[in-house]
């Protein structure tokens, strides 16, 4: 598992840098905000991202995807990063592929995946309920019912939860509020009755919705993975997620980064120009060794999620407590060096800073990972 | 079996041969390094250790063989200092001849100094010192003044260096000299090498803060070193300086903070020290401060996994000795702040009856210097803002 990347890889990192940087840059990011877009992204740069390979960057060959793995998936993530792309690319390409692939039965997968790789069908994963990530807090209660269960509960924090087609839904069949045992993963239709979605606008203009279920019926062909073992698969598909949610902070870390290095060298105040002062010198090389330990970190979670390796529940908090704390550091000097400009909604970076602010909060900052990581290492 | 794996199953054998027994505990104070040389007074097990090691290049794997090193590729050093790890081997020699001068020789010797030097270092049979910093050049290393002046086949060396590490017990020193006082202060500079045993030579130690003295001021008076002793050309020595720095940075970056290899992590010695309460550090604040930091050396380890991964591949980020360096000494203090903190009343221990009371306090006070020698961090800093961000200057 060398951490530097194959040919096959840099590809792959240059055609998403050159796509997101023409099909989804910031300037449309700030379109779908100032509209209030209803979807919140561009369908079409999401049909051309299931083109790319990238929506299927996760889906097995055999369903038609590309089989590409994690890291391709973070470089896609990173570029999306750089240029604050908007796609479900995290809710659909990520978690419910992983969620199928990891749990789902050669049904559920030969429904799903190809429609999923070819960009017709989008879904969300309803796990979280407290405002603070927590997976193992599920109040949700699925309660036998006909051939299947009866869902009722609510979740807070459903990204893209309002464009779903499908949710994967984490509900209690067994054990006491913050038990691993006892959790069941559904796969729900977002239009079945008792279904009720409420779209959030978030500080970042990406969307996140609050969903109620009520006296949901799911069928029994619909439980993925084993009933009450659901904690085991929810964290794999959520330590896929942080491990690329670390790449896509790594991206709004680094694209932050050369926004401020550029206005440093081009500033003048005191008759000179800003970068030429020391204190703020200093900063920007810390920030840049910084910036290159999220960059190991990252790509280390993704190797070893290519690789199977047991050690990539570490390695995924690791980069995602880590790509955290960088994209936080990255993005309030960017917009502190930038000085009084850098407060304005009509330059861009600010986007950057609540960005990074939603990012790190989603599936765990770095006090959740740090207290997982002291966890899994004993003390 | 692939040429690799039986490499390593010659090397394990080799190894479980030939390192001695009491060269598979761990150091327990600065008296443990061997750093080979003529004053060196070693005991059986180390001496059988180097020889044995020098003899096959191992000191220096990967220099070539005409030169006493061991001509193994990247991938076979690596394989060797995995064995070396895996039987918790100590290093059978510590050296400013491997770690600076060596990979200098290397690209700036000319053929009669690289036979004559290079070997000897492998085999640590010449201990070096490194002569660059005096009272009035430290950061600004450019402006020294120690002068030499050619008088026929002799240069004639005269002045003061200060902070030479181990001068007292080094034969020989890699010493920056001023050739040319009339041109610009990077022009004039040249590099020298010299016996420390020439008339002329002394030196006096200074005590440090930890409590050793491994360091000294060092008088050249009319100090006679033959012109053939010149590496490089005359007034080109900063390149080599700088070149060798690079070098040193890494070392002094890489060689204590990623919590790996044969020492204890932070949280296992805290675990011992402090103890679980319901699975869980009984000491919540420090369980925080010390995940915190162990995030930190992890991606720093992995970002010299990346380095060295990236370099083998042909690619990589510029200046990074300087970022190791920066950043690694800085997480080294760290490292010590903590264990100290870990420890309590019991680190502030300076002597005592126990077999290492005291190491603690010394080593965390010594860590502090990390920040300091080779370069200081705001140095390393200006080097990043300069050469990697291209920033402006003042
Ligand atoms: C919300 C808000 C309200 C404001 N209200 C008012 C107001 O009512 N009236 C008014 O007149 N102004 C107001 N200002 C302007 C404010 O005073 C300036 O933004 C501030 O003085 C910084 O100047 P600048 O934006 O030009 O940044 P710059 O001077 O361009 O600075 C950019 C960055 O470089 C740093 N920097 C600059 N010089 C140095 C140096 N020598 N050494 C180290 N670092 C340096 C700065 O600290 C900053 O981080 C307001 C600003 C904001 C954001
Ligand atoms: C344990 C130890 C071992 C050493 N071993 C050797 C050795 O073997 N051989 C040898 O030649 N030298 C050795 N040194 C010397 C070391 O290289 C110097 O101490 C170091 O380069 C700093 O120089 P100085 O001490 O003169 O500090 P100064 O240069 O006086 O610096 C004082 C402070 O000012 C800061 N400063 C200086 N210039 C700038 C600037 N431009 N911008 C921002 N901040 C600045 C420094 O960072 C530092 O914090 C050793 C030092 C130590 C502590």
């Amino acid at each position: 598992m060398a951490l530097v990347l194959s040919d096959d890889q840099k590809m792959i990192r240059d055609s998403a840098d050159g796509f997101f940087k023409t099909e989804a840059p910031v300037a449309q990011h700030r379109q779908l905000r100032d509209t209030a877009d209803a979807t919140g992204f561009d369908r079409n740069v999401w049909a051309k991202m299931a083109d790319m390979g990238f929506a299927g960057v996760l889906v097995p060959e055999e369903h038609g995807g590309a089989g590409f793995g994690h890291v391709a998936a973070g470089l896609i993530m990173e570029a999306m990063g750089r240029n604050l792309s908007a796609a479900p690319m995290l809710s659909t390409g990520i978690l419910g592929v992983t969620a199928l692939n990891a749990a789902g039965t050669p049904e559920q997968q030969a429904k799903y995946l190809p429609l999923i790789a070819q960009g017709q069908r989008l879904l969300a994963l309803a796990a979280d309920e407290a405002a603070r990530h927590n997976p193992a807090h599920v109040t949700t209660t699925a309660t036998p019912s006909g051939n299947g269960f009866k869902l009722n509960g609510v979740k807070g924090f459903v990204l893209d939860g309002h464009v779903a087609d499908t949710l994967i839904v984490a509900a209690r069949t067994g054990g006491d509020d913050k038990d691993p045992d006892g959790i069941t993963l559904f796969l729900v239709d977002a239009k079945a009755a008792g279904v009720d979605v409420e779209r959030r606008s978030m500080v970042d203009s990406r969307n996140a919705a609050r969903i109620t279920l009520t006296d949901v019926q799911v069928d029994g062909a619909d439980v993925l993975g084993p009933v009450g073992g659901g904690f085991a698969i929810l964290e794999t598909v959520l330590d896929a997620g942080r491990a690329c949610l670390a790449a896509e902070m790594l991206g709004v870390s680094s694209e932050s980064f050369d926004r401020t290095i550029d206005y440093l060298k081009q500033r003048d105040q005191f008759g000179v120009k800003i970068g030429s002062f020391q204190a703020l010198q200093h900063r920007a090389a810390h920030l840049f060794c910084e910036v290159e330990l999220a960059r190991s970190a990252t790509l280390r979670a993704l190797t070893a999620l290519d690789a199977r390796d047991e050690r990539a529940t570490m390695f995924a908090s690791l980069a995602k407590a880590k790509s955290g704390e960088v994209a936080k550091l990255a993005t309030n000097e960017g917009v502190q060096m930038h000085g009084g400009i850098g407060m304005t909604d009509d330059f861009d970076i600010g986007f950057y800073m609540k960005r990074a602010r939603a990012a790190q909060e989603t599936f765990g900052d770095i006090a959740f990972h740090g207290d997982r990581l002291a966890r899994l290492m004993g003390y | 079996m692939t040429d690799l794996e039986g490499f390593r199953a010659e090397t394990r054998a080799w190894l479980d041969a030939n390192c001695p027994a009491e060269m598979r505990t761990p150091i327990k104070s600065d008296d443990d390094v061997c750093w080979g040389g003529r004053k060196a007074e070693l005991t059986e097990a180390q001496r059988l250790w180097l020889d044995r090691m020098g003899a096959r290049g191992w000191t220096v794997p990967e220099w070539p063989a005409e030169y006493g090193g061991g001509g193994l590729s990247k991938d076979e050093a690596k394989v060797l200092a995995d064995e070396l790890r895996r039987i918790r081997a100590r290093s059978p020699l510590a050296s400013f001849g491997i770690w600076m001068l060596g990979p200098a020789l290397l690209k700036y010797g000319n053929e009669a100094q690289k036979k004559e030097h290079l070997p000897r270092i492998a085999r640590g049979e010449i201990r070096w010192c490194q002569g660059y910093s005096e009272p009035g050049a430290g950061s600004d290393l450019a402006s020294l003044r120690t002068s030499a002046i050619l008088d026929g086949d002799d240069y004639v060396v005269n002045g003061q260096k200060v902070w030479t590490s181990y001068a007292d017990k080094a034969d020989w020193i890699f010493c920056l000299v001023r050739t040319d006082p009339t041109v610009a202060k990077h022009l004039g500079i040249s590099f020298l090498l010299f016996d420390m045993d020439s008339p002329g030579v002394s030196t006096s130690p200074i005590k440090l803060i930890s409590g050793a003295s491994p360091f000294c001021q060092t008088f050249f008076d009319n100090v006679r070193v033959p012109k053939q002793n010149l590496m490089g050309q005359a007034g080109k020595g900063w390149d080599i300086a700088k070149y060798l720095l690079t070098h040193e940075r890494e070392m002094i970056g890489g060689s204590d903070s990623t919590g790996g290899g044969m020492r204890d992590g932070v949280s296992q010695i805290a675990k011992r020290q402090i103890g679980l309460d319901a699975a869980i550090l009984a000491d919540t604040g420090l369980r925080t401060d010390i995940v915190r930091h162990e995030i930190n050396a992890w991606a720093f380890a992995l970002t010299m996994e990346r380095v060295k991964d990236e370099a083998k591949a042909g690619q990589g980020v510029g200046a990074l000795s300087s970022m190791l360096k920066y950043y690694g000494t800085e997480l080294n203090k760290d490292r010590l702040q903590l264990l100290m903190s870990i420890n309590g009343s019991d680190g502030l221990t300076w002597d005592g009856e126990g077999e290492r009371d005291g190491d603690l306090a010394r080593n965390w006070l010594r860590t502090r210097a990390n920040s300091i020698e080779g370069g200081t961090s705001e140095i390393n800093l200006n080097i990043i803002a300069k050469r990697v961000l291209e920033l402006p200057g003042a």
